[in-house]
């Protein structure tokens, strides 16, 4: 809402105070200011001046006059004008040399189309006044030569912009804001809407409502002999542009003032298109209307109309029919007041798309009582302006409504405060806004306000103004009580919450994977989680795999985009891609986030419930049940070197190994050994993925991925990556660690090479050994893997240090022999493992 | 010396000993290092050194003339043994030395073989936040992402026709009647937390939050908030209000002047904004004549974001009993938050996934 001072000033009695200090006093209130914006103070040297003689200049592109203009000093200036429509004798705006226009423009004497220009003949548009600028300003006859052009049009103004919330839909207007000013300055409040129309004994053009739950207040009123060449005058046009409105003509224009004024939306229509009753009604099925931005529009049967005997001619509270449009031609208007259903307007609109000023004002609540008097002002001012004549009567359908009556303890607003406020400050804020209030309580309307009655000693009752339909409920009437008393003034008070049970173990994980995975080297990533099916495909997924079976967003940001992940794999992968693209090739990332997986036979819709009370328990698993899966994830990816080259030598590129090692740190925080299994699982190398197993959940893989998918994306070559579901591995049965027993008895040392089959996996093998050697076993370290010739073809000899301990005593080395030949003969059982060298 | 004992034994004259317990004397101290110091050793303390040859002799003297020759010998052997043990430390410390020396290396090499990660600053605030509020008491509550339109809007007192629901800019899952929308907002884990906690209850909720608005400096689809919401028996506004402050104390550091201004929320009745005075222009832009503030807009203020009192119909919905229990709840701007605690100037920094941003930011915030 775009506020122009003098516009405000006209209804409250303001001191002297700057628009920023009134900005201030009206944020406080719950009106915040977004910006102030001030007109002509930078103007300087602007007079009238009267054209006493014009030349045509010849040989120009356009036309081009040499003008005199006398403007009170000792010799009339010579002036270059490009604009035609002006005559000798007339009076106009002159910006003499040294001057200033809107914006800093200074002005100069110079020379230009070979004559000297001692300044310029100005447009409304160069003055700041609106967007005129088809021709240049000529003032009134007998407008005083000389005169200051800024005094003499009023040029300085200050416009308030605020941020209106949607509650407060009376802020939409001058009556609103003022309101509002007056309130926070103790200042003397005119009502705008205080115009006295005459009490009218019949109706003018004839209207009914057919529905009530559309329009509870329809009103009419005739304006006959109109002239449409009659232009709005200045004050309007530039009071409509300052506050954000486009003049168009003065029908149109003064509906829009009056609308700005007392925030009642109005509409016009051509009497002479009008054809037998106005009937407000919802639409009938199949029912069109062409608007007036030349759409036609195929109507919604709960759509608002307004109709006549032609069909529909107005989308009621939104915009009008291009059929019954106000045009250059019409003389005898009828002028549409109406208080219309906010959430049947707010529906209407976003059925269509479309927002009008009218139509956000309907949404957030007009007064219902204004019809009759913002009428009445547009009529008054039709004729004013525009020559016609106001025809008797007024059309009035009505709809009874009870009015909301709310009672509270006068000490509820300062319970809801913390501050004591006294009952006598209650009800002085109360009426301030415009409620009645008199001691006492009523009965609730309905079994929610039944809930929501606040019951306590001294019971007030109030009731809300008609612009305020937002006061409903006990905390609305807090709300008002406690911003008049200013919420600046609050003490702050820091509450004492019990003592809680601090981070969950499953909050603490997510910490410690997080800390864990950067310290070896990976920086968190936060992907966006939309993808699309070209993802899927990049990484080589099966037409059948599960994780196309996604999300899909009914407004995506990107059409290519429109699904949820299902792995944090392409988020990972892209965002590796721009690291890499920007210079940063030996990059590794990680990212812990939701992914979405839709269960299947899972309902489609999730059920919306009612708010009047605890939706049962079966309510909410039905929601619940709607909801695909989200579990949480950590992924990461690796590129490049992964220990870096420098003085001491060559660095090590990243590989397979490094994205399992990645998963096993992630397990590792969890407690969890992984079991890790050779696999094949797209978009992971073939051979080089690894599955990782919890016990015999599969949480995840890991490995090198596949070629395809590298380039499909651009990676780097050898690019790894891990996955897996930080969810499952979450197991409550962890428990805390046991300590161990720490022996002091001597180590015994057995170093074992074993040939094996190059396919055999090493990890069955170390299985092997470890089950084989028995208790005295302390720890199984691989130190050496070789494939070369001495191993023999197909096969590889693994080197094996493996110590043992007793808790008791110190081993002999027949012991340890013994121990070492059972986990041997184990792995040879078990994996074909013969000892090298044997 | 008497002439009592013709046998005159030339070694044990004390002229004699003398003389060798100088020269090993002499020869202790002339050696170089170590190794000369051993062959001087052998010289003149092994087996057949002059004066282990001397002592040999001993027993050719009569009775009489031993003791003094043995005391003689005695002496002459502890001098040499003493000398060189100074010498064999002395060396011993300048061969040290030479070593050390020897081995110096340039400790202003780098040595960063395998580089440290870093976390990202939007989750490492989040942790911290949360921290801050479980030092208070609070506990960490979460819920999905992909949210029942039911606990994102209608629990939270945004009907359908609410003018609030259209200018949420919601992400709606296919078809848009599914009832399932991407939340707009943490709010709806107040729902979750009321439906499932034991009252009184606070929880502070941080998390992903998504709006149909395209990245560019100031705004990006996926952001995050977090959620504060405090119920229990008697809480007023006062509470809320000393709940912020403190909470932005805690972000920004003590100095930080906070504005608390009405606003509207269909989920809080009464409802507030909490404003940070601009710590780039202090302020000082919002006064007409002073230049202009990117930051604040010259409005002198930023918002940080909104809270108020828990609207009894919220409460209802949760089948809480707004007679007994009241309370307060506040969504913060995490982007923002962090926006104004480390000046980011450009949104698209935190989305973009530039290691460059994040690793400054290391472990924690």
């Amino acid at each position: 809402m775009k506020a122009p001072l003098s516009w405000l000033r006209e209804y409250v009695d303001l001191p002297a105070v700057t628009a920023h200090e009134i900005a201030d006093r009206l944020t406080a209130a719950g009106l915040k200011l977004e910006a102030v914006t001030s007109y002509g103070y930078d103007v300087k040297n602007v007079v009238v001046g009267e054209v006493l003689a014009i030349e045509e200049l010849q040989g120009f592109k356009k036309p081009i006059r040499h003008c005199q203009v006398e403007v009170g000093e000792a010799a009339p200036r010579e002036i270059v004008c490009g604009a035609t429509n002006f005559a000798v004798g007339d009076r106009v705006p002159v910006v003499l040399p040294g001057g200033v226009l809107p914006g800093g423009f200074e002005v100069g004497a110079r020379k230009t189309y070979g004559r000297m220009s001692e300044g310029m003949i100005c447009s409304e548009r160069e003055l700041g006044l609106s967007d005129e600028h088809a021709g240049i300003m000529v003032l009134a006859e007998g407008t005083p030569i000389g005169a200051d052009v800024v005094e003499l049009l009023g040029l300085r103004d200050d416009v308030i912009e605020m941020e209106i919330t949607p509650d407060i839909g009376y802020a939409l207007s001058i009556r609103g804001v003022a309101r509002e000013a007056a309130i926070a300055f103790g200042s003397a409040f005119l009502d705008p809407a205080d115009v006295s129309p005459p009490t009218e004994a019949g109706p003018s053009y004839p209207a009914s409502i057919a529905d009530p739950t559309a329009c509870d207040r329809f009103v009419l009123r005739e304006v006959h002999g109109f002239d449409p060449s009659a232009r709005s005058p200045l004050w309007m046009r530039t009071r409509l542009t300052r506050a954000g409105v486009r003049p168009v003509s003065l029908a149109v224009d003064v509906t829009n003032y009056v609308m700005l004024e007392t925030g009642q939306p109005l509409h016009a229509f051509d009497a002479a298109k009008l054809t037998g009753e106005i009937v407000v009604r919802r639409a009938e099925p199949g029912e069109t209307l062409e608007t007036l931005d030349h759409v036609v529009r195929k109507l919604d049967p709960e759509d608002i109309l307004i109709t006549d005997g032609s069909g529909a001619i107005s989308m009621a509270g939104t915009m009008g029919g291009l059929h019954t449009e106000i045009s250059d031609a019409s003389t005898d208007i009828v002028i549409e007041a109406a208080h219309f259903s906010a959430s049947g307007i707010a529906r209407e609109s976003r059925r269509h798309n479309l927002v009008s000023e009218a139509s956000k004002r309907f949404e957030r609540g007009v007064d219902r009582e204004l019809p009759l008097y913002a009428s009445w002002r547009a009529a008054q001012l039709l004729a004013e302006l525009g020559g016609g004549t106001i025809q008797p009567g007024v059309t009035h359908a009505e709809v009874e409504v009870e009015p909301v009556r709310i009672s509270i303890p006068s000490g509820h607003p300062g319970r809801v405060a913390g501050v004591g406020y006294d009952r006598e400050t209650v009800i002085r804020h109360l009426e301030q806004v415009g409620c009645t209030v008199v001691a006492g309580t009523v009965v609730p309307a309905d079994e929610l306000a039944a809930k929501l009655a606040v019951t306590g000693d001294d019971m007030l009752t109030v009731t809300p103004p008609s612009w305020r339909p937002d006061l409903t409920d006990p905390n609305d009437l807090a709300e008002e009580v406690i911003r008049l008393e200013g919420y600046e003034n609050l003490p702050s008070i820091l509450p004492a919450a019990p003592a809680g049970a601090g981070l969950s173990e499953s909050q603490r994980l997510r910490r410690r994977v997080g800390r864990a995975l950067a310290a070896s080297g990976y920086v968190e990533v936060l992907a966006y989680p939309f993808v699309g099916e070209r993802d899927f495909d990049n990484l080589q997924l099966p037409a059948d795999d599960a994780r196309r079976r996604a999300v899909r967003l009914a407004n995506p940001l990107s059409e290519d985009e429109p699904l949820m992940r299902t792995t944090l794999l392409p988020g990972l992968l892209k965002t590796l891609v721009r690291n890499v693209g920007r210079g940063f090739g030996d990059a590794a990332l990680f990212e812990m986030g939701l992914v979405y997986r839709p269960s299947q036979g899972a309902p489609a819709t999730a059920p919306v419930l009612g708010v009047d009370r605890r939706p049962t328990e079966e309510e909410l698993a039905s929601i619940e049940a709607a909801l695909p899966a989200q579990p949480l994830r950590v992924g990461a990816v690796l590129a490049g070197e992964f220990e870096r080259s420098g003085w001491w030598g060559k660095g090590r590129a990243g590989t397979w190994a490094d994205a399992v090692e990645a998963a096993r740190t992630v397990a590792r925080e969890a407690g969890v050994t992984l079991d890790v299994r050779a696999d094949r699982h797209e978009p992971w190398h073939p051979g080089r993925c690894a599955a990782l197993y919890a016990g015999d959940v599969l949480v995840g893989h890991a490995g090198e991925l596949h070629p395809r998918v590298i380039e499909a994306y651009g990676l780097p070559a050898r690019t790894s990556a891990m996955e897996l579901e930080l969810s499952r591995l979450e197991s409550p049965s962890a428990g805390p660690v046991a300590a161990p027993v720490i022996s002091a008895y001597p180590v015994a040392t057995q170093d074992v090479a074993l040939i094996v089959d190059a396919a055999t996996p090493v990890a069955a093998v170390e299985a092997a050994l470890r089950e084989g050697a028995g208790d005295l076993l302390e720890s199984v370290r691989l130190f050496d893997v070789y494939t070369g010739a001495q191993a023999g073809e197909g096969r590889k000899s693994l080197a094996y240090s493996l110590r043992f301990r007793a808790p008791d005593r110190t081993l002999t080395a027949e012991e340890a022999s013994a121990a070492r030949d059972a986990a041997v003969a184990l792995a040879g059982e078990r994996t074909g493992a013969q000892l090298r060298g044997v | 010396m008497s002439n009592y004992d013709p046998v005159e034994v030339t070694p044990l004259h004390a002229d004699e000993m003398a003389r060798m317990q100088a020269d090993a004397l002499d020869a202790i101290t002339a050696a170089r290092d170590l190794d000369e110091l051993k062959q001087v050793r052998l010289a003149h303390a092994g087996d057949r050194s002059p004066i282990a040859l001397a002592n040999r002799e001993i027993g050719a003297l009569p009775p009489a003339a031993r003791a003094e020759a043995g005391k003689r010998i005695g002496g002459a052997r502890k001098a040499v043994a003493d000398a060189l043990v100074r010498r064999q430390a002395e060396l011993e410390a300048e061969r040290d030395e030479r070593v050390l020396v020897e081995e110096t290396v340039d400790v202003t090499l780098p040595a960063d073989r395998a580089p440290r990660g870093a976390r990202h600053p939007l989750t490492t605030l989040q942790e911290r936040i949360a921290d801050a509020f479980v030092a208070m008491g609070y506990e960490v509550a979460e819920g999905p992402e992909l949210e029942g339109e039911w606990f994102n809007f209608d629990a939270l007192n945004i009907s359908p026709d609410h003018p609030a629901r259209s200018e949420h800019d919601t992400f709606f899952v296919e078809s848009v009647e599914s009832g399932k929308v991407l939340r707009t907002q943490t709010s709806p884990v107040q729902i979750r937390a009321l439906l499932s906690r034991r009252l009184p209850v606070y929880v502070i909720s941080p998390g992903k939050v998504f709006r149909t608005d395209e990245l560019d400096a100031t705004h990006t689809p996926v952001f995050h908030q977090v959620e504060g919401l405090a119920i229990d028996e008697g809480l007023t506004m006062a509470h809320l209000k000393g709940t912020l402050d403190r909470f932005a104390e805690v972000m920004f550091g003590e100095g930080i002047t906070t504005r608390f201004r009405p606003n509207y929320f269909p989920f809080t009745e009464p409802s507030a904004e909490m404003d940070l005075k601009c710590f780039v222009c202090r302020g000082a832009s919002a006064v007409p004549g002073n230049p202009p503030c990117r930051t604040c807009k010259s409005e002198g203020w930023i918002e940080w974001g909104g809270c108020g009192m828990v609207n009894p119909r919220v409460l209802i919905a949760c089948g809480v009993d707004p007679g007994r229990y009241s309370g307060f709840a506040f969504g913060m701007g995490i982007e923002r938050t962090l926006m104004f605690r480390h000046n980011v100037e450009d949104m698209r920094d935190m989305v973009e996934g530039d290691v460059r941003f994040t690793l400054p930011f290391g472990m924690e915030i």
